[in-house]
């Protein structure tokens, strides 16, 4: 049958930020498909220049209220790489931890409460608290359990207090170290049982050869800094982020675009996996097994399973890290830094992909010029080309006009897009 | 609203309330979700009908609007003066909705075009100075912070629905600070806004050990220049002074006085 459909959904619900799916298909042809970013830019870059290096954490958080974690982290890392200060074992640690918890948080909440509502078809998680309390406890349990985390370590879950260039203002109890600890043994039951009820789900069977861009991990899957790697063979060092991103305006969207070898690619937890899959640890790559998530990995819709295996993989490594920590006597909190001209980048895998900052100092540590190439920015041009995609395989297969909103919605949802930040 | 809650001891049903973002970083939002031990009794107090980052659907029918963000495009506006054409009672959420945020950070620049063109280069993109919602229609509560804090949130909306006035702590963060017997930052050789800035947020700064940035604005009779002379004394430059002062643009006037005071080099770019 050949079909037609004129789809133009505006401000797409259930993501962060704003964005427009457009569709138009005429009997069989498809003659418009279109992911829109029409979010106001709040120009962080620009609010940056002639600041002094100790405002860039703290400016730089609000750029996302998801990933403010994320955000001061690659900000701190940017300010230190550009003067040369090199963070200590515990501070690197604290800061890993940190990530993690953010990296759970921020998974639950995009898997629970975002995703979860598609598969059984309601429009939101409140219908749910009924008919599906456990699993809703659940998504609850491990939401706070993160967030009381990342009160714990950067003082405050939301746009955090204690992370400082130089390390933290204050260390966290070890005897609350230790609670937090019982408490992510308890959350590995949670998540097999989460990676119980996603495995039920069907996922769309669609699949678009993509080009997957992450740090590149040597020894553990990586999180903060390192070299640059993509799927398709591209290697570089932190400082040529830029090569890697290759950000470019468009007509179609508030937020710049991104390509590297081909006319665009993904990052994010699907990306890393792909990149990195071997370094998961055990319980991890189980999961995956589970959710049949093999590297390479080429349907979008999976980047959910990789957020599950990843919250796996982060509560692990959590435990790790909290029993290297209590093993050690707590050393200072913080180091002093020297302001020096220069420039320093820093790279940090945010829970939606990598994400880099750049700043370049005068003398006095007063920043010169700023740059943040947000994950989602990347990814803009790769859903453009997977609504396309799909669009061509909805009107081959005949498909109606509510099927097809349906699964572009759910296509763009599944990167967990965080448009407010890629627009910044 | 006042008035219906209660009928003869009966309770009446909950208001509407939907939630609205402009230019934000949608954290406050993320706020009100970000409580998850008492998230089902702040979803008991009122009947969220439209809230995009996570429902579908939504209607227009609402007593109460939570509007997030500053105004920083002209289509912000028309949007903002439907919303207050719906709402009986507007509440202005976190810092930037009551003062423009760190948004009226670019507003600093003499060249309004700088920030677009620093980022853009002279690719054309819409935008105007970031400015607070009151600028554009009249505000009925306050909700201050950046972000809110939610059990402040919890109150102020459990207050609304029983009838009860909405009251501010006029003291300012210096006195919860003392309260919670913190090590105070200037004795620890740091600079700290907690003197002028209003309470409420319990000195969540401070507690960790990280000076006040002003994310709430003024206390009531705040008196800045003893501050700044408090900053001067311990050795802290005017330049600090003024990035804490003009964040949030909770202090915009004083910053804008201290700004032409201010060495200049590297401030104004635009210039
Ligand atoms: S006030 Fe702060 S937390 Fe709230 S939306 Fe604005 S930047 Fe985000
Ligand atoms: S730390 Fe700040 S808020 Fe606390 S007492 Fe000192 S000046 Fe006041
Ligand atoms: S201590 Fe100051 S900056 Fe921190 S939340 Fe309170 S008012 Fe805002």
């Amino acid at each position: 049958m050949k079909i037609s459909c004129d789809i133009n959904l505006r401000h797409l619900t259930r993501v962060e930020g704003h964005g427009n799916i457009r569709i138009r298909i005429e009997s069989g042809a498809v003659r418009e498909a279109s992911w829109e970013v029409v979010e106001t830019p709040r120009f962080f870059e620009a609010m940056l220049v002639g600041k002094k290096w100790e405002n860039a954490p703290w400016i730089c958080a609000r750029i996302c209220g998801i990933c403010s974690i994320g955000h001061t982290l690659a900000s701190i890392r940017a300010v230190e790489n550009g003067f040369g200060f090199e963070p200590d074992t515990q501070t690197n640690r604290l800061r890993l931890l940190l990530k993690h918890m953010e990296t759970l948080q921020s998974h639950i909440l995009h898997l629970y409460f975002l995703v979860a509502p598609d598969f059984f078809g309601t429009g939101s998680i409140l219908p749910l608290v009924e008919t599906h309390p456990e699993e809703v406890q659940r998504a609850a349990r491990l939401k706070l359990l993160a967030n009381d985390a990342c009160d714990l370590i950067g003082g405050r879950r939301l746009h955090p207090t204690r992370t400082v260039v130089g390390g933290f203002t204050m260390l966290p109890a070890r005897d609350e170290l230790r609670h937090l600890h019982h408490r992510l043994r308890a959350a590995i039951t949670d998540l097999h049982r989460a990676g119980e009820l996603f495995a039920g789900f069907s996922i769309p069977d669609f699949r678009r050869e993509t080009e997957f861009v992450s740090l590149h991990g040597e020894k553990e899957y990586p999180f903060i800094g390192g070299d640059l790697k993509s799927s398709d063979g591209v290697r570089r060092k932190e400082w040529e982020y830029k090569e890697m991103s290759n950000e470019y305006c468009t007509p179609q969207s508030t937020a710049k675009w991104a390509r590297l070898s081909r006319a665009s690619f993904a990052v994010g937890a699907l990306a890393r996996l792909n990149n990195n899959f071997s370094l998961l640890h055990e319980r991890a790559r189980k999961l995956a097994e589970l959710l049949q998530l093999e590297p390479v990995c080429h349907n979008p819709f999976m980047n959910n399973a990789a957020q599950l295996v990843e919250c796996m993989h982060v509560v692990e490594d959590a435990l790790l890290l909290i029993d290297r920590l209590l093993a050690e006597k707590p050393g200072e909190p913080r180091r002093k830094v020297r302001p020096a001209a220069g420039r320093g980048v820093g790279a940090v895998e945010v829970p939606r992909g990598i994400l880099y900052h750049m700043y370049e100092f005068d003398e006095d540590g007063r920043i010169v010029r700023a740059d943040c190439v947000i994950p989602t920015a990347q990814n803009h041009a790769n859903i453009q080309h997977d609504i396309e995609a799909l669009a061509r395989e909805a009107a081959a297969a005949g498909m109606g006009d509510r099927d097809i909103e349906h699964f572009a919605s759910m296509l763009v949802r599944s990167y967990d897009p965080c448009i407010s930040c890629s627009v910044h | 609203m006042p008035g219906e809650r209660n009928y003869l001891g009966v309770p009446a049903p909950r208001p509407k309330a939907a939630f609205f973002e402009l230019s934000s970083c949608e954290g406050c939002q993320l706020q009100l979700f970000n409580n998850e031990a008492t998230l089902t009794e702040f979803l008991s107090l009122i009947e969220i009908v439209r809230f995009r980052e996570v429902m579908t659907g939504g209607s227009d029918e609402y007593a109460i609007a939570f509007v997030e963000g500053s105004v920083t495009r002209p289509d912000e506006i028309e949007r903002l003066r439907a919303i207050r054409g719906n709402a009986e009672l507007l509440v202005a959420l976190g810092s930037c909705a009551c003062f423009g945020g760190v948004n009226q950070l670019k507003n600093r620049f003499s060249d309004p075009r700088f920030a677009a063109r620093t980022v853009y280069g002279d690719f054309p993109v819409a935008t105007m100075e970031a400015r607070p919602l009151a600028d554009f229609v009249a505000v009925d509560l306050w909700i201050y912070g950046c972000p809110v804090k939610k059990e402040e949130v919890e109150r102020i909306v459990t207050d609304l629905v029983v009838g009860k006035k909405v009251v501010h702590p006029k003291y300012p963060v210096c006195m919860e600070c003392k309260a919670n017997e913190n090590i105070c930052l200037y004795d620890l050789g740091e600079p700290c806004l907690g003197p002028i800035t209003r309470a409420g947020c319990d000195a969540w700064c401070p507690n960790n050990r990280f000076g006040c940035w002003g994310c709430r604005g003024p206390a009531e009779g705040a008196n800045i220049a003893q501050l700044e002379e408090i900053m001067k004394t311990r050795g802290f430059s005017a330049e600090a002074i003024l990035d804490r002062l003009e964040c949030f643009g909770g202090f915009r006037d004083v910053a804008d006085e201290l700004r032409k005071k201010t060495d200049e080099r590297g401030r104004s770019p635009g210039a």
